[in-house]
């Protein structure tokens, strides 16, 4: 079944990429705006080996990274607290629904204002945009935690500080994952959009670059490597979720007694 | 080691959106250090926010708690408790002997001498083999046994059991009870068992406190006059048995009927 399902999906993408090389040549588009696959790939196979384009990687891992980091301790910290802290969260959950939905790229005037073309003006962005994805799960699953497992706890006279780590941090750790996996796709999206939109260097820059220059098979070349990218950050992400998570019902499936 | 229990005037009032329930009314007595004691009720009479009062998880709302001379007001050192729900009282992301260890951290014990209680209690319980597993990996019986050895492993000196077995299927129930008696005998632990179980209340217990229905009193005490001895093919055949448990049996048929009333049912005495 597996393999079969694997089979299928390799024949979809080669269909596509097909599909790609056939319809340019045919003349059903223009093909100075959608080379054909196979030029594509030329220009992928000479981004490769410009060492400005690792660089231009470095820079928009790096954009990404540091940002993922800030955004994951600043939720997953924010979020305990919020929850911890009695009377916070009432007292915090307009403001944040408020802010919540204040799309990331809205703020691109202000990181130009503040830090112009710096590293820091793209993570002003990628962590506004990834810190509410970890906050809100943070702050669900703490609402998971399980009255029994709760006063069980309690019962053998575990204090505050140890419930929290022992039965608060465990049962919010299935969230804190999917809220990690999510501001992973999306720090990916806005490091990549402030590169190209405010031109701190990155992929999105060499991107913005290519275009300017007419190089149209490099800046889709550039896209494809965006793409593989965010393919890779979700596979890296489902894996460690499944380590973290052994214990857990959604990846130890049934079990035998 | 020895610890007695006193309860007197223990009242709980639940309130909250307009609506008062009166979970128990009055209760009154007394568990003697080194007795194992089964309370039985109703269904629906307050026994498990009786129990969680008396482990200090709920604050009563008139009356208290006195565990050796000292009023109980949150979960006191020396005291376990075993829920019924034990899948969910095991933690699921550690193994089995890890779920065991954890309430001994918070003692002053070294490492070595964790271990050791670990290991003797779940040797106790007969599962040392599956010290590694994670809870999940086992059979509700065995989940249930790796609840009592980690009570066993606190060491206290009062265990409270709330309707612990109400899950398990019959046979392995039956081995689950012989384990408590042969734990109880061995270790001089104080036990309160609330158990909706009649035959169990009496197979196991020195004493039955009989509860009525919600608003709950102490419908009735009774001393379970079986020989220390006991095993599940003999004791329950036996004629004192039957008796025992046809009386506690009319006592909660009386105690469903007196429900309704108003004032504590009157006591009666065999």
């Amino acid at each position: 079944m597996r393999g079969a399902n694997a089979a299928l999906g390799a024949a979809g993408l080669a269909a596509f990429l097909a599909l790609g090389e056939a319809v340019p040549r045919l003349g059903l588009v223009k093909e100075a705006y959608f080379p054909p696959t196979s030029r594509i790939a030329d220009a992928l196979g000479q981004e490769v080996t410009d060492h400005a384009f690792w660089t231009a990687l470095g820079d928009t891992l790096t954009g990404w990274a540091l940002g993922l980091a800030i955004a994951v301790g600043a939720g997953v910290v924010v979020g305990l607290l919020v929850s911890v802290v009695p009377h916070l969260r009432e007292a915090t959950a307009s403001t944040i629904e408020f802010l919540r939905p204040i799309p990331s790229v809205a703020l691109i005037p202000l990181a130009v204002l503040l830090y112009g073309t710096e590293l820091r003006s793209v993570l002003l962005l990628v962590v506004y945009a990834s810190f509410w994805q970890v906050l809100v799960q943070v702050l669900y699953g703490v609402q998971d935690v399980d009255p029994v497992a709760e006063e069980t706890a309690r019962s053998y006279g575990l204090g505050p500080w140890a419930r929290v780590r022992h039965v608060l941090w465990p049962t919010a750790l299935p969230y804190v994952m999917t809220g990690v996996r999510l501001a992973a796709a999306v720090a990916l999206i806005l490091a990549v959009t402030a590169e190209l939109v405010i031109g701190a260097p990155g992929l999105g820059a060499r991107i913005a670059v290519a275009e300017t220059s007419q190089a149209v098979p490099d800046m889709y070349a550039l896209v494809v490597v965006t793409g593989l990218l965010g393919l890779l950050i979700n596979v890296g992400a489902r894996t460690v979720e499944r380590r973290a998570l052994a214990w857990h019902q959604s990846v130890r499936g049934e079990v035998m007694v | 080691m020895h610890a007695s229990l006193v309860v007197s005037g223990l009242n709980k009032v639940y309130e909250g959106s307009g609506r008062r329930v009166e979970a128990v009314r009055d209760l009154t007595f007394t568990v003697e250090a080194g007795e194992l004691v089964c309370l039985v009720g109703p269904s629906g009479c307050g026994k498990t926010t009786l129990l969680k009062c008396m482990g200090g998880l709920l604050t009563p709302t008139a009356g208290e708690v006195r565990l050796n001379d000292r009023p109980v007001s949150g979960p006191p050192p020396g005291m376990a408790f075993v829920f019924q729900e034990y899948g969910r009282s095991l933690f699921p992301w550690m193994r089995v002997r890890e779920n065991v260890e954890l309430p001994l951290k918070q003692k002053p014990l070294s490492k070595a001498r964790r271990r050791e209680l670990v290991m003797d209690a779940l040797e106790s319980v007969g599962l040392t083999d599956a010290a590694g597993a994670y809870p999940w990996q086992l059979s509700g019986g065995m989940q249930q046994r790796v609840a009592i050895a980690r009570a066993l492993a606190y060491e206290p000196a009062v265990l409270l059991m709330d309707e612990p077995f109400a899950a398990v299927d019959a046979q392995t129930r039956a081995d689950l009870e012989d384990l408590v008696r042969g734990l109880w005998r061995e270790r001089g632990i104080t036990i309160l068992f609330v158990t909706h179980d009649i035959d169990e209340a009496v197979y196991l217990g020195e004493r039955v406190l009989i509860l009525s229905a919600s608003p709950t009193v102490v419908q009735e005490q009774l001393k379970v006059d079986l020989p220390d001895e006991r095993d599940q093919l003999h004791t329950r055949v036996a004629p004192r048995f039957a008796e025992l448990r046809t009386h506690v049996y009319e006592q909660i048929q009386a105690a469903k009927r007196g429900g309704t009333d108003a004032g504590p049912p009157e006591k009666t005495l065999t």
